[in-house]
């Protein structure tokens, strides 16, 4: 199966955030990944920061219990540096590369901030990639707090720090944990409790706004024409008739 | 499906009559035959997610669930079509969103092979690599050892300038006869000394290549920095006549130390180079091809460093090594370098260059 590789970025509506990544695919249904901006990034950064500041502390501490605590024998002289230091130095350096090779582009971090790192053709990223987009951690994090790499995922459109341009990369919103099986009676039920909440309301509104936001809930559900004709009798019917199929009582 | 925001809209008006409720009590033909399809669906959609789960586990993945999911590709495309144009904004567009980018990124996932892809770094690229940048790894031992002659210059015109880049302890123990080096075996052990030294050089080699992302000047900055002390402390030591001892000292491990490091600089300078000058690419592109092919050489520097530490912990400040033997060994280490970097312990292809360029 060919595959295009023409990538489109494009923006979100009205050109704000969030912009979705637009990947070209041989079935002609293009991939729309939502690009992660300031916040999703930030997020789950500080998840990550605390696991591998926790597990290298851990570490310090297992270590120095078994080096120096007596229960194991004593060991040589580079024995504190081999087997405490090192080890708990490489868990927080080595946390981002090893993890995000090991989880396909996820850390624990961003896995729970629904999150992914991906090529700009929607790919996994090789490991050199995964690679080069950590050792610009060094540049990113100048003069200090990630400074350079904040205002780069400020000021670029696809909120990128300086390793993901380098690398090729960017985050984007994991919506695969969305499971369309239990999303599909939700759809229905979502509309529903609109209209619930909307024939809870409608003796308070005017004919206007009950034609206004009737018209915008039912859209989906008729077309324009039809509800463009229908009076304010015939949109309540409607909205009963969607609660009534969601088998939720109208308020 | 977005909120309904009415509150702007809420007028206080009594209560209006209700309508009576026309025949269209019932869901209507659209509704009826759309939730059909999501109900029919969404059995396959709940197979599909699970075999994408498998599919991710890479080669545990059964070649039957692997031939399935391929087929189904444009199946699952067809049905993320129909749930955009009827409910764009749902729950079961947004699920089904998340599982054509997962099968997508599977399926067309680059394939992955640890030991075949360090093969084609040492065999194609990192040789292609090198040879790209022969001409900047020339010039930044160049501008080393200009650095090191304009140290060398200063400190033997103005002595007192040894205090900028040497600590007080150090001029105090050459003045004494001591070289800072005679004791190191007495302080560390040579293990802890490799590590700490091997641990510092790739600090460093690294911090030259990605300074290099600030128009190259950070990498300038260390490349000359590192020439100017090693020039300054070689005419301060032999102004009190022990430079042989600290050359000495350094000839087992220095040869591949200065080189990696010009290396590393080489690489760095070049994404500098990359954005001051981007030529037929934007700079963007410019950049991240400069990083990810100079990255590449990362990896033998740091093999080659940690050599270098363990030769600087271990031959280095031991006596017992003649200045012959260090030329030996430092030369002879030299050599493997060129010889790894070259490709030709794995056997160098030819036309790498042209495969390493198609990769970008």
């Amino acid at each position: 199966m060919a595959e295009q590789t023409t990538i489109q970025e494009v923006p979100g509506e009205e050109s704000e955030p969030p912009a979705h990544l637009h990947v070209a695919s041989a079935t002609g249904v293009d991939l729309a990944l939502r690009i992660a901006g300031l916040g999703g990034r930030s997020y789950a950064f500080v998840i990550d920061w605390h696991i591998r500041v926790a597990a290298a502390i851990a570490w310090l501490g297992i270590g120095s219990l078994l080096l120096f605590g007596d229960l194991l024998p004593r060991a040589g002289g580079g024995a504190a540096l081999y087997g405490v230091l090192l080890p708990a130095l490489a868990i927080y350096v080595l946390y981002h590369p090893v993890l995000e090779v090991a989880m396909r582009g996820q850390t624990p971090g961003k896995r729970l901030a629904g999150l992914r790192i991906v090529t700009l053709d929607g790919r996994v990223p090789t490991t050199g990639a995964l690679v080069v987009r950590n050792l610009l951690r060094l540049v990113d994090s100048l003069p200090a707090l990630y400074a350079v790499g904040l205002t780069s995922v400020a000021a670029t459109r696809q909120a990128v720090r300086i390793g993901d341009i380098a690398a090729g990369t960017l985050l984007v919103y994991d919506d695969a944990h969305t499971r369309p099986a239990e999303a599909v009676p939700n759809a229905a039920a979502e509309q529903a409790q609109l209209a619930a909440e909307l024939l809870r309301r409608w003796p308070r509104l005017t004919p206007a706004a009950r034609r206004e936001l009737g018209q915008r809930l039912l859209a989906s559900t008729a077309s324009a024409d039809a509800l463009a004709d229908a009076d304010d009798a015939e949109l309540r019917a409607r909205l009963e008739a969607v609660c009534s199929a969601a088998d939720l009582p109208p308020r | 499906m977005n909120s309904v925001d009415c509150e702007p809209s809420c007028s206080g008006e009594p209560p209006a009559e209700r309508a009576t409720p026309p025949a269209s009590s019932q869901p209507t033909r659209a509704q009826r035959r759309e939730r059909a399809w999501l109900t029919e669906r969404t059995a396959a959609w709940q197979r599909l997610a699970a075999d994408v789960a498998r599919l991710e586990r890479g080669r545990r993945a059964p070649p039957e669930v692997v031939l399935g999911t391929v087929q189904r590709y444009p199946e699952v495309a067809g049905d993320l079509a129909t749930a955009r144009r009827t409910a764009a904004s749902s729950a079961a567009a947004r699920g089904l969103e998340g599982i054509y980018a997962r099968l997508h990124a599977s399926l067309f996932a680059p394939p992955s092979h640890l030991g075949h892809e360090l093969g084609r770094l040492f065999r194609r690229e990192v040789p292609a690599i090198v040879a790209e940048l022969q001409g900047r790894i020339l010039a930044m031992a160049l501008g080393f050892f200009l650095a090191a002659a304009a140290g060398a210059w200063l400190v033997e015109s103005y002595p007192a300038l040894a205090r900028l880049f040497a600590s007080a302890e150090m001029i105090a123990g050459v003045e004494r006869g001591e070289l800072w080096t005679d004791d190191l075996l007495n302080i560390l052990p040579s293990s802890v000394l490799s590590v700490q030294i091997f641990a510092n050089n790739i600090a460093v080699t690294v911090a030259a290549f990605c300074l290099g992302t600030i128009y190259g000047l950070g990498t300038l900055y260390i490349v000359g920095l590192n020439g100017l002390m090693l020039g300054s402390l070689v005419a301060f030591t032999a102004q009190h006549g022990m430079h042989g001892r600290l050359l000495e000292f350094a000839a087992a491990h220095g040869f591949v130390e200065l080189s990696v490091i010009f290396i590393a600089a080489a690489a760095g300078f070049s994404i500098g180079e990359a954005i001051a000058r981007p030529a037929h690419r934007t700079r963007t592109e410019a950049f991240s091809r400069a990083v990810s092919r100079g990255g590449k050489l990362l990896l033998p520097c740091a093999l080659l460093l940690v050599g270098a530490g363990l030769i600087e912990g271990y031959v280095s400040p031991d006596p017992r090594f003649p200045l012959w033997a260090r030329l030996a060994i430092g030369i002879g280490y030299w050599a493997v370098m060129v010889w790894v970097l070259a490709g030709l312990p794995l056997g160098r292809r030819s036309g790498s260059g042209a495969a390493g360029e198609r990769q970008r």
